[in-house]
């Protein structure tokens, strides 16, 4: 190296190590465990998280009445030591476990519980998820401004343990409900006095495994052990990081490099890496609860009609985008509810089939797909590997159609946040579509296309299933219940054809076994960060 | 004099593109709460709306916005809600600004020796080749630069980190992708303004009165043939110091240029337009101290 050049590279470090120093970065030692997480989690705030990556980490720090066991994703006591059942269902009376504490020292009462589920319905909350307590006594008024008075709504603090929370009607899955990290108990005096800033409060009192220690956008979101936890003899680490890596190659490069330890969604690694891998033995997959799915516009012609939407359903060789796009080794879905949701009994769904397709294309009055229009399909341009997935089925969807049937599909790319105001009008002929379920129960699912939900997005209204649904919700017994909503994913499926399912999705979770343990690959996605451990760290402490 | 006057003209200028920033993201159709879900009953929606006051008329809106600007207040994140514009302004810009500055060094550093080599060999092999790497450094993107330095540099010889901000040593990369294209500008930039005073009259002068080639090229060519470089320089500070979509996804790098592109696509309003402010308040402070050192670099420009 020349000596002007070594000259300038020394003073351009100077110059770095001065402004780096300077407060810009602080160094910290290596968490036990460090997790890329995808994107920035939007919020830590219980009540107002919707995105997924969101939902990795806040059940670290606030729990609810019940928490997920990590291995079958079945609802356990939580905070809640113990509940009963009354009055048919529609009462559950829930016993805190003795000598609760919050992070910072303060006890935790049932008075917390009840502040934390009413400011989930509270209108000033704006909480997307408020729905989630539409079935309470009262829920749904006071949330929507019917009644102003709290005391109403059927939450109750019976004495400082324990809490009685009136139903509307039986809720089959309501201590999944629970579990949610959307119905966990938060702080109130902190949130009364900082409001939406509460957050940035040192130290902030956590009802959870983990407390907060740092959070940074676009950083990184470092959690402590909670020792005051009620189960903080089983919590197998001391500090936990979460990433926020946007790019799928930076995110494997640091994973190769050791940096993180666990990468935990697949779309955070590189789509052409996949194949090679798919082989390697820290690449971990598990069923999980989404489905990949196409949905009609079914309020004009053709699509009003169910044999035309059956025949284009029919149509489509689902293993071959499975195998040739989407290459994770995902199952094909001829349901809307995946396999391995809780409770549920797969209806036969159109098993692809081209020569009945075109047979019912020929019936609806279009043979061969003459006289059949020229429509669109509606998919999004978001960033990241989804994008180019989104584009690829498309465009295999474009010549399937073409050739089984001899119709012709144009597409029609928008950008996502355009992409779902055309959903959301009905600006379109078929769209893109998928979904994950928000607890295991096949409701999560089913309950999209009850004709009033917002997330139909079909306009499809079908008395018969609403009241199949319904019907369900109120059955007490499993068995019934789960024939009742079977009938109704059935007349979703196949005799309505209202939406064509590609395949469910996997989970996945790249880290060494070896190094790693106590993550868990559940259908909700949900490994608790309580139980991870690094014993390759534990060994260099050892030592 | 001539300072305050441009500082207050700025005003007006501000406002302006305030103005028209708060008002261009609406025409874009969704909006900052449209997800892949909807809220389960259509108050919940017009409840977050109004609690984000987006209910209002447009003009109710961005005045409520302006007085909450002249209290130094850039309103909440419509995305990342439990933090203010202004948080995460703070946060990233100094990370963005620190890699930024390195860049311009580096910019700096290797575009005006190149460039100055390039106008005295004029013509031979060396102002070719030099050229010719110029060329590639502002031809070829930081998309592909980038994951090439970090195939080799990072992943190959373990030189450097892959990614993420936490020494000096994670900024070289970063740096060199970043400051590559602008060292090109630079260079060429350089050798054309040099060039095109080599013939001038003062020049001949300063030759007719016997000082020697490189003095002449140092004291007479450089000062006035680096003028374009230094006009070049604010727009070209602006942009280094606000951050770099690419750079900053690519490398992991906690600053605003991942803001600038990602609350445009989620329609996160306030930042944007915070973002858009921070940007021009930059732009027109680093374009001003440009005319003050143009003053100083050439005594024939006069402001009065």
């Amino acid at each position: 190296m020349s000596k002007p050049l070594r000259i300038f590279l020394q003073g351009l470090f100077i110059l770095a190590s001065g402004l780096t120093s300077g407060g810009c970065v602080r160094q910290q030692p290596r968490a036990d465990v460090v997790i890329v997480n995808g994107a920035d989690p939007e919020s830590l705030d219980p009540a107002i998280i919707t995105a997924l990556e969101d939902y990795r980490v806040v059940p670290a720090l606030f729990e609810g009445l019940t928490r997920i066991d990590p291995k079958t994703a079945v609802p356990i006591p939580g905070l809640a030591e113990n509940w009963e059942v009354r009055e048919e269902g529609t009462e559950y009376v829930f016993q805190l476990r003795p000598g609760l504490r919050w992070s910072t020292g303060e006890p935790l009462t049932a008075d917390d519980v009840v502040f934390s589920w009413l400011r989930l319905l509270d209108p000033l909350t704006a909480a997307d998820y408020a729905a989630q307590l539409f079935c309470v006594k009262n829920g749904e008024a006071f949330s929507t401004n019917g009644i102003t008075d709290a005391s109403k709504v059927g939450i109750h603090a019976l004495d400082r343990n324990r809490v009685r929370v009136q139903l509307n009607h039986p809720v089959p899955y309501f201590l999944d409900l629970c579990a949610s990290p959307t119905m966990a108990v938060v702080p109130r005096k902190v949130i009364e006095t900082h409001g939406d800033r509460w957050l940035q409060v040192r130290p902030l009192p956590s009802s959870g495994s983990h407390t907060l220690e740092v959070w940074r956008l676009n950083d990184k979101l470092r959690l402590r052990k909670n020792p005051l936890y009620w189960d903080a003899a089983n919590t197998v680490n001391s500090t936990v990081e979460f990433l926020p890596v946007g790019s799928p190659s930076t995110a494997l490069n640091l994973y190769e490099r050791g940096v993180v330890d666990i990468i935990w969604d697949k779309d955070l690694v590189p789509s052409e890496l996949l194949d090679d891998l798919k082989s390697r033995p820290d690449f971990h997959a598990f069923p999980y609860i989404g489905t990949y799915f196409v949905r009609f516009n079914t309020t004009h012609p053709p699509f009003n009609d169910p044999r035309v939407r059956q025949a284009l359903a029919l149509a489509v060789n689902k293993r071959r985008i499975v195998e040739r796009i989407i290459r994770g080794g995902e199952p094909v879905a001829h349901q809307l509810v995946p396999t391995g949701v809780a409770k549920h009994q797969a209806p036969d769904g159109l098993i692809p089939d081209p020569d009945a397709g075109r047979k019912l294309l020929a019936e609806a009055g279009f043979p061969q797909g003459k006289g059949f229009p020229v429509f669109q399909y509606l998919f999004d341009s978001a960033a990241g590997g989804g994008a180019k997935v989104h584009a690829k089925i498309a465009v295999e969807l474009q010549e399937m159609w073409r050739r089984e049937l001899g119709i012709r599909m144009e597409l029609r790319q928008l950008e996502k946040k355009v992409y779902l105001a055309a959903q959301n009008g009905l600006d379109y002929d078929l769209s893109r579509s998928s979904w994950l379920g928000d607890y295991n129960d096949p409701n999560t699912f089913l309950d999209l296309f009850l004709s009033n939900n917002g997330n139909n997005r079909t306009g499809w209204k079908n008395a018969r299933y609403d009241g199949l649904i319904h019907r369900a919700n109120l059955e007490r017994d499993d068995l019934q219940r789960s024939e009742l909503l079977r009938e109704a994913e059935s007349l979703l499926v196949r005799q309505e054809a209202v939406v064509i399912p590609l395949y469910f999705y996997l989970g996945f979770q790249f880290y060494d076994g070896n190094r790693i343990e106590g993550i868990h690959g559940n259908i909700l996605g949900m490994s608790a960060v309580r139980t991870i451990r690094n014993k390759a760290m534990e060994k260099g402490r050892d030592r | 004099m001539y300072l305050v006057r441009r500082l207050m003209g700025m005003l007006p200028v501000m406002l302006g593109i305030s103005f028209l920033a708060f008002m261009l993201v609406r025409l874009a159709p969704g909006g900052p709460f449209d997800h892949e879900r909807r809220p389960a009953s259509p108050e919940i929606e017009r409840r977050i709306r109004e609690k984000y006051h987006l209910d209002e008329p447009l003009l109710t809106q961005y005045g409520r916005y302006l007085s909450g600007l002249i209290r130094g207040d850039l309103g909440p994140s419509l995305k990342y809600r439990n933090h203010s514009v202004s948080d995460i302004v703070i946060q990233g810009l100094p990370v963005s600004m620190t890699l930024g500055l390195c860049a311009f060094v580096f910019a700096l550093g290797v575009g005006l020796p190149s460039g100055f080599y390039s106008a005295a060999k004029q013509g031979g092999f060396g102002d070719y080749a030099s050229s010719l790497i110029a060329l590639s450094g502002v031809c070829v993107p930081a998309f592909v630069v980038g994951p090439l330095l970090v195939m080799e540099f990072a992943v190959r010889k373990k030189m450097f980190p892959v990614a993420l901000f936490e020494s000096p040593m994670h900024l070289v990369l970063p740096t060199v992708t970043l400051g590559l294209y602008f060292s090109g500008r630079v260079s060429r930039l350089l050798r054309e303004g040099m060039i095109a005073v080599r013939n001038a009259e003062f020049v001949m002068a300063a030759r007719a009165k016997g000082l020697s080639d490189i003095s002449v090229l140092f004291r007479h060519v450089f000062r006035i043939g680096v003028l374009p470089v230094v006009s070049y320089s604010g727009p070209m500070l602006a942009d280094l110091l606000t951050g770099s979509f690419v750079v900053e996804n690519l490398f992991q790098i906690p600053g605003i240029g991942v803001f600038m592109v990602n609350s445009s696509l989620s329609r996160d309003y306030t930042m944007i337009v915070g973002l858009v402010l921070v940007y021009a308040v930059l732009l027109l402070v680093l374009n001003l101290l440009v005319d003050v050192a143009y003053r100083w670099l050439d005594p024939r420009v006069s402001y009065e």
